[in-house]
């Protein structure tokens, strides 16, 4: 039996190849270098377009007449205004049809979400439908549907078909009445805020008498009292400032009222009814999240079927909705410059036509860049704040 | 001690009970499933009601009041509007489908070289379908053809210009051969460039961190309408004078590097669920960095995410309709076309039964493959999930 001599071996020294620090540094600077040569080729072959195209850069052609008309526009707008105040009345546009088509979709979503859990087999089943149809068909597809499929067929403007509290609906979209405020009707605002203060503390009181003492007060009723009431006392006080404004039938139009256009409304139903499938989604993952003993604890601790709902099952489904929910209301948002395609003046549309009348190229993008960017990180800013609000709290 | 008196003993097990009248037979399941409480009778007549209303009218206009066959417009008018159909007739008009249907398929790809397109086709299926299928061997080999091969074969039945056949150029492509090309290409870009993408994410590189954090975050951050186009308006600015680019090459690529973002996030979350000791596990084996990724982590994460990526795959197909915006003609390019550009055609139903067939078509394929994955990921469920 021979023994083996083990060898002591000096320290192995790899060689600088092998060294992954070493790599890593020479990687990076690799990178770093081809990087900035691409740059660096890609800004000079865009100098050379530009300047033999002749179109200045900068931003500059944002004073500018902007010289077409934009069919909504909130603020003041004309052909004479500048490119800049299009393009705001662009973004005020996305911000309409996004707020709206959030508010409505979170509605739909939530209904169709719990139906998917309901005992009821009906519901269930067309619940499953609604989602499984809406969530595999493109979006683009829903709103052209919608635009020229539904909406202009509808009759033209002498055929108007009316609806009741005297609204009209015919090709050139939704019609309803406006109301009129008169003078002094900010008693009814003012009304509506001493509401919300009032029942805030009414809670805050009635919390604290409830953790001293453990007595109960209404809140619920009591603010839904003040909320109503003070407005509607104001309203009162000063002397009901208001007249509704009926749209009236004209032979060629209809004058009066509020007008909502066929473009506004196609795109804020598809982009609602597609987004709330995916929130309904989200919903009903979020309750089935919930673990069946919390249930089961709320009623073995004698709570009634809805203040164990209210108080243990929502706020815990709430921590698992509402991280993909903001997703979702951000690709509604991103989803709603889709306008573009039927005529809708939103950002995206304003922006394109400016790019079509200066040939801005760069400016435009990088002005829907910002825009979009901006909300995203906002977004995403209020989501990293709420999580660390909502995580579960671990001692 | 007293002996227990044995006298009776029951020899054979009592016979099952039949379930009480009121637990068993369609009678109860309507009581539990659609009457339970007054609440849910009312939900269920509502709902029944609404069907009662919504259905027949869906049923009536695309089969029993549709119009299946006629040449022109005049199958689908109404004697008001100068065709035969009574006063207030409401149905598909089945026959402007069938009429376009090889511009839906196909677009402008001119009629005696439509074969190589189907031929195409058919590759493309008789590759992807073993593929698919779990049973079928050579997984590998398939896959390399798929993957690699596939699209060469693609590139020159569809463009030509090689062995006699003639050049056709992208303009003229259209209908579901762009749709399919465009979520193909995205497809096979987007993947293996995500995973790069999520890998430089986790990277300890600093530079390669920021880097791909800043590109992931801002394509992420804008809709895919400003990726195509910046795609389409600023990449001929990029280049030097005198270069162009195909047009369908510019949607491509905004289409594979935004679904590479999406990817990249999917796949970024499949690393973070895999635990820590794998990462060890790999090191003390002595794997290299590529070594340790390729055999011991991507297969976990990837399985891990197998619903994602499909996810992503879904919404890509259904975000090439984008590229109409930038006026190239998908399928629901070619059939916007057809409804707004195309007066032999033009009848108050036309834009519905048009968009009605293309929602079909694009229906059909995504829920194919959201069942698909369901179907993987139960078969790929090993019990290890966390």
């Amino acid at each position: 039996m021979s023994q083996e001599v083990i060898r002591e071996a000096a320290p192995a020294r790899a060689s600088l190849l092998y060294d992954p620090r070493v790599r890593g540094i020479v990687f990076q600077v690799v990178l770093v270098v081809l990087l900035v040569l691409g740059v660096w080729w890609i800004v000079d072959n865009t100098i050379e377009n530009l300047s033999r195209s002749h179109i200045a850069t900068g931003f500059g052609f944002l004073k500018g007449r902007a010289g077409f008309d934009i069919s909504n526009h909130l603020i003041d707008y004309s052909s004479d205004s500048s490119y800049g105040r299009a393009l705001v009345v662009g973004m005020l546009n996305t911000a309409i049809v996004a707020i709206a088509g959030i508010v409505s979709a979170t509605v739909i979503g939530f209904l169709v979400g719990i139906g998917r859990l309901s005992n009821n087999w009906l519901i269930r089943k067309l619940a499953t439908v609604y989602i499984e149809v809406f969530r595999n068909i493109p979006p683009l597809l829903v709103i052209l549907f919608w635009y020229q499929g539904v909406l202009a067929l509808l009759p033209n403007v002498r055929d108007s078909v009316g609806l009741p509290f005297g609204s009209f609906l015919n090709n050139r979209g939704f019609y309803f009445p406006r109301f009129v405020w008169g003078d002094r009707a900010w008693l009814v605002v003012a009304g509506l805020a001493a509401g919300l203060v009032l029942s805030w503390y009414v809670a805050r009181r009635a919390r604290a008498r409830q953790m001293a003492t453990g007595q109960q007060f209404p809140v619920f009723l009591t603010s839904v009292a003040l909320i109503v009431g003070m407005p509607l006392l104001g309203f009162a006080l000063a002397g009901f400032p208001l007249s509704i404004e009926f749209p009236q039938k004209g032979t060629f139009n209809l004058t009066g009222g509020v007008n909502v256009k066929p473009e506004f409304l196609s795109l804020y139903l598809a982009l609602s009814f597609y987004t709330a499938a995916f929130i309904a989604e989200i919903v009903r993952a979020g309750i089935v999240g919930v673990p069946k003993g919390q249930t089961e604890a709320y009623s073995a601790l004698g709570l009634r079927s809805g203040q164990g709902l209210r108080l243990v099952v929502i706020p815990q489904a709430m921590r698992i909705i509402i991280p993909p929910l903001t997703s979702q209301y951000l690709n509604l948002t991103k989803n709603s410059s889709l306008a573009v395609a039927i005529g809708y003046p939103d950002l995206y549309a304003v922006g394109g036509t400016i790019l079509n009348q200066t040939g801005q190229a760069i400016e435009v993008v990088v002005i829907f860049m910002v825009v979009y960017l901006g909300i995203s990180i906002v977004t995403s800013l209020f989501m990293n704040w709420f999580n660390t609000k909502m995580a579960l709290k671990e001692r | 001690m007293q002996e227990h008196d044995m006298s009776w003993v029951r020899t054979e097990m009592a016979l099952a009970e039949q379930a009480p009248r009121s637990q068993v037979g369609p009678g109860a399941w309507l009581r539990r499933n659609l009457f339970a409480t007054p609440v849910d009778s009312v939900l269920t007549v509502l709902a029944l009601l609404a069907v009662a209303w919504a259905l027949p009218q869906m049923l009536n206009w695309v089969f029993f009041d549709a119009v299946w066959t006629g040449a022109d417009r005049t199958a689908c008018l109404t004697t008001e509007q100068g065709g035969q159909l009574p006063a207030g007739w409401s149905g598909a008009c089945w026959p402007f489908v069938s009429g376009r249907f090889g511009q839906f398929m196909f677009g402008r790809y001119p009629m005696e070289e439509r074969w190589r397109v189907i031929l195409t086709g058919i590759v493309f299926i008789a590759l992807l379908a073993p593929l698919l299928i779990p049973r079928v061997p050579y997984k590998g080999v398939n896959a390399i053809l798929f993957f690699v091969v596939f699209p060469f074969i693609a590139f020159f039945l569809l463009v030509g210009g090689f062995f006699g056949l003639p050049y056709v150029e992208t303009p003229r492509w259209g209908g579901l051969m762009v749709t399919l090309v465009l979520s193909y290409v995205g497809i096979v870009v987007s993947l293996p460039l995500g995973i790069l993408l999520a890998m430089g994410r986790r990277s300890k590189m600093p530079i390669v961190k920021l880097l791909s954090v800043i590109f992931i975050e801002a394509v992420r951050g804008v809709p895919l309408v400003t990726v195509l186009f910046m795609a389409s308006f600023m990449l001929p600015l990029f280049v030097p004078p005198g270069m162009t680019f195909d047009k369908l090459l510019r949607a491509l690529i905004g289409v594979a590097l935004f679904a590479a973002a999406y990817m990249a996030e999917v796949v970024r979350g499949g690393l973070q669920a895999i635990p820590k000791g794998q990462y060890e596990g790999a090191d003390s084996l002595g794997l290299g960095y590529w070594q340790k990724m390729g055999f011991i982590i991507m297969p976990q994460a990837l399985k891990l995410v197998i619903p994602g990526i499909v996810n992503t795959f879904i919404g890509m197909f259904k975000d090439t309709t984008l590229v109409l915006i930038i006026s190239m003609f998908d399928l629901l390019g070619v059939v916007k076309q057809n409804i707004s550009g195309d007066p032999t055609w033009a009848t108050p139903q036309t834009a519905k039964t048009g968009y009605v067939f293309a929602a079909a078509v694009f229906w059909i394929f995504c829920f194919g493959m959201s069942r698909y994955s369901q179907f993987m990921e139960r078969r790929l469920d090993t019990g290890h999930k966390r």
